[in-house]
């Protein structure tokens, strides 16, 4: 029972994870119908900058998180305005293409400036706590309180503001949204920004637990994708929700079935789907 | 007239290439060009796929890997004739791309290609983790060279390059046959556009899987002549890496076009070895060449060729861009 | 009559796009399919051609049933189709285009190409006979060796009728035929159009260019809200009460002209 427990907080610390990166991922997917493959890219930039903010410079966790969500935001802004943007008219093999090319750059990038070695990142909040007989340790709970402060904090965006309104008018339709007088161009590179400040937050909360190195993003893009296709492509509850069960299933499929094929449990998942529902889980009605 | 240049100077290359062996006399570009010839029949094979027939898989290296470990056991751990096992690795390729394509195939663009990374990535870690099978990360060793043919012996770096060589020239006459008939026109018409090919009659099903079958055929080929041109395999032969040097090579060449594997292949694979220094950097230089071809080149150096002609030839500059798929509205 | 269909509908979710249409498609004749946009025309064509599954109802071609047939095979059957959008490959020639549309009256595979037989070397002259026949039909044969990319806009149009003739078909629906393209370059579809259907061929098409529908077409029916609101020749539509409402009074955004 307590192993139980035990592996269903896991599963929240992981899904909290993923849920933040398939957010990004399915934002820019919603509003440019963009796979950007380029996104674990971003997240693994977002656990350098962190890690080195915090060794170079000594500042405070929070402060280079903080850096590291705006440095990895504008590189999604500049990704947006000098390649997505110019494929926009492109078929649709080109984003892909494009996306990928980035994703080499940018770990050939990290392994050049720093190097290729593992990584560990230090937290501040490496105490461990005890509720109930079950011991945590204070950065898995505080993974789970910042996720989910930072989807509140999305979601309020999204919903209460003007700004936010007009990613979800363009994300329903991009014509309406133009028609409607909303800047095309500058909601791409919001979301864009949003995007990659996601990835950021998301890895520098991850690092401590994991290790920071240049492939750390190949697996975490690769099961975003799984969940957004889960969720359905470009639907936020659904990024949030399939991260969760991914997190889930992953943690109890460790204990319960084999740690060596627990990262195939959601590419056997995603195989599973698409080889029953061809055009994902919950997809927009054919019109 | 120019057709007959044009024939001449392939001539030229083909003699060029089977001389080169007497002309060069060095073992290091034997080894090198007969690598890059290896590697150019699994990237012919992505280019049928994803250049002709418009599907982007990004899961060949895994086939490719599937050759290779296939031709590797069957020689290695059934003591099976290497010919055999060549046939053998090709079919077992093809059975395993027909059932993985009978599912694939149903899903398309975006979902195609994040099913088939994830498809890549399955095959990866089953050949790494299934260790009781193919060794893991520990990978296969003593994969013999390439057995006899009566008197012909393939222990030379000048036989396996003929070899390699044969075997490349087939491929690319096979290409061109396919796409100069009318079963190429077909593909073609379905990475087009898929809904258009439908309603002038094609099978869609049957012709994707058709060209998946044969693209991972050549991938496995050359998986399967890479095991015994090296005689060593480990996992990361089947992992993403590999699966996005090739597409580069594709991309660089020409995706879509005949010539476009072979020289992007051929020029990527030399660059490289010359850029050794920064082996470990080179996708500093890559990533961004591959990004910025796909907007301004989009047919990679192959394609700007072609584009430059038909400019020379029409007076009017043809549109370039917003080629390929221009989608179907319904009102 | 060749094509009937009987309580069509197809609904997306909650809406019907089509709802219980029962339309009958004159053996012969220029048959019209008009109404404002989001009418379900589009719809109505892709429930026809096999692009979409009806949600219930049934379509009959020559009396056999192909509610259920997938497009190629309805294609094959000898009912062809245009889309709004041409979707044609930019980069090769009109004719290269053209050529495939005779495909599906061919047999040769892949076994074939690797071999060069001479069942393919037979064949891809019949397509490409096919082609520049069709080519010479809609009048492009001047220009069947252009790059696609270097053509106006109505010879794309003209392009995209051949590629659907090239499929020799019995009748053959056109999705607007001539959105887009200048008035003169409209007439010389509407002469083009009157000629195929001399030559024996049945036509349907959708069309918002008011005029030029009243000027060509033998039977018209008008959709409104995915229903079949009124059906009979343009004089009998032109006087129709609930066609003057649903374009006047409705969310209508065609012109009548």
């Amino acid at each position: 029972m307590d192993i139980l427990i035990q592996q269903l907080f896991n599963g929240l610390t992981i899904g909290s994870v993923y849920s933040l990166v398939a957010l990004g991922l399915t934002l820019v997917y919603g509003i440019l119908h963009i796979p950007n493959f380029a996104h674990g890219a971003l997240y693994m930039l977002g656990g350098y900058i962190t890690l080195s903010m915090m060794t170079l410079y000594g500042v405070n966790y929070w402060f280079a998180m903080f850096v590291s969500v705006i440095v990895v935001g504008l590189m999604g802004v500049l990704l947006e305005r000098f390649v997505f943007r110019l494929l926009r008219e492109a078929p649709p093999l080109h984003d892909k293409i494009a996306a990928i090319g980035i994703l080499l750059f940018l770990e050939a990038f990290a392994q050049f400036v720093w190097g290729a070695d593992f990584h560990t990142m230090t937290s501040p909040y490496d105490q461990v706590v005890n509720i109930m007989g079950l011991t945590f340790t204070m950065q898995r709970l505080l993974i789970i309180v910042s996720a989910i402060v930072v989807m509140i904090l999305l979601y309020l965006f999204l919903k209460k503001t003007y700004t936010g309104s007009t990613i979800i008018a363009m994300s329903q339709s991009r014509e309406g949204a133009s028609l409607v007088g909303i800047n095309i161009n500058k909601v791409a590179m919001l979301t864009f920004m949003i995007s990659g400040g996601l990835a950021a937050i998301a890895s520098s909360l991850a690092s401590p637990i994991n290790l920071v190195f240049p492939g750390m993003g190949h697996l975490v893009i690769l099961k975003a994708f799984v969940i957004i296709i889960l969720g359905g492509m470009g639907s936020i509850p659904g990024a949030i929700v399939g991260g969760y069960i991914l997190g889930f299933s992953e943690s109890l499929g460790a204990t319960y079935i084999s740690n060596d094929y627990k990262d195939i449990i959601a590419f056997v998942l995603l195989v599973v789907i698409l080889t029953v529902k061809p055009t994902g889980l919950f997809a927009k009605g054919e019109r | 007239m120019k057709i007959l240049t044009k024939r001449n100077g392939i001539i030229a290359l083909i003699i060029l290439a089977f001389l080169f062996p007497i002309i060069g006399q060095n073992d290091y570009y034997l080894h090198m060009l007969t690598l890059s010839f290896i590697w150019a029949i699994a990237v012919y094979g992505i280019n049928l796929l994803s250049g002709y027939t418009g599907y982007l898989s990004l899961a060949h290296a895994g086939f490719f890997a599937i050759g290779a470990y296939s031709l590797g056991l069957l020689t290695v751990k059934s003591g099976m004739n290497f010919w055999l096992a060549l046939v053998g690795a090709c079919l077992i390729t093809c059975a395993i791309g027909f059932v993985i394509g009978l599912i694939a195939l149903r899903t398309k663009e975006h979902f195609f290609a994040i099913y088939t990374l994830c498809v890549g990535y399955i095959i990866y870690l089953v050949i790494d983790k299934w260790e009781g099978l193919t060794e893991g990360v520990r990978g296969l060793i003593g994969i013999p060279a390439p057995g006899n043919i009566g008197p012909i012996t393939f222990d030379t770096a000048a036989s396996q390059y003929y070899l390699v060589l044969v075997f490349l020239l087939a491929v690319i006459i096979v290409m061109y046959r396919i796409i100069h008939s009318l079963t190429g026109r077909t593909y073609m018409a379905i990475r087009n556009s898929e809904d258009l090919a439908q309603t002038i009659g094609i099978s869609t099903m049957k012709n994707k899987l058709t060209a998946f079958v044969l693209s991972t055929f050549f991938a496995g080929l050359a998986g399967a002549l890479y095991a015994s041109f090296i005689r060593f395999i480990g996992p990361d032969i089947g992992s993403t890496s590999i699966m996005f040097d090739l597409l580069m090579y594709l991309l660089v060449g020409g995706i879509g076009t005949l010539s476009g594997p072979l020289v992007g292949t051929l020029l990527l694979v030399i660059l490289s070895q010359n850029l050794q220094f920064l082996q470990e950097y080179r996708m500093l230089i890559f990533g961004p060449l591959l990004t910025l071809i796909i907007i301004f080149y989009p047919r990679g150096i192959a394609g700007a060729i072609f584009d430059w002609k038909i400019k020379r030839k029409d007076k009017k500059p043809p549109v370039l861009r917003n080629d390929v798929s221009i989608k179907v509205e319904e009102g | 009559m060749i094509i009937e269909t009987k309580n069509l509908t197809k609904r997306f979710g909650g809406l019907a796009a089509v709802n219980n249409v029962d339309f009958v498609i004159k053996k012969g004749k220029i048959n019209a399919i008009i109404g404002p946009n989001g009418a379900g025309k589009s719809t109505f064509f892709n429930l026809i051609s096999g692009f979409h599954r009806p949600s219930s109802g049934t379509v009959i071609f020559k009396g056999i049933d192909i509610t259920k047939l997938p497009a190629n095979e309805i294609a094959a059957l000898g009912i062809s189709r245009t889309f709004q959008t041409t979707s044609l490959f930019d980069k090769s020639t009109l004719l290269d285009n053209v050529i495939v549309g005779h495909r599906l009256r061919t047999k040769s595979n892949l076994v074939d190409a690797i071999l060069r037989t001479k069942r393919l070397k037979r064949e891809e002259a019949a397509c490409r006979d096919k082609a520049m026949e069709v080519l010479e039909i809609v009048g492009l044969t001047d220009v069947a060796d252009k790059i696609v990319a270097s053509v106006s806009q109505e010879e794309k149009k003209r392009t995209a009728i051949a590629l659907a003739l090239a499929t020799d078909p019995e009748i053959i629906f056109l999705d607007e035929p001539a959105a887009g393209i200048n008035p003169d370059e409209t007439e010389g579809l509407t002469v083009l159009i009157r000629k195929l259907n001399q030559s024996g061929l049945t036509i349907c098409l959708i069309e918002h260019k008011m005029h030029m529908i009243m000027n060509l077409a033998d039977h018209i029916m008008v959709l409104n809200y995915g229903e079949k609101i009124a059906e009979g020749t343009p004089k009998e539509i032109r006087c129709n009460e609930a066609v003057i409402k649903a374009y006047l009074g409705g969310s209508a955004s065609a012109k009548v002209i």
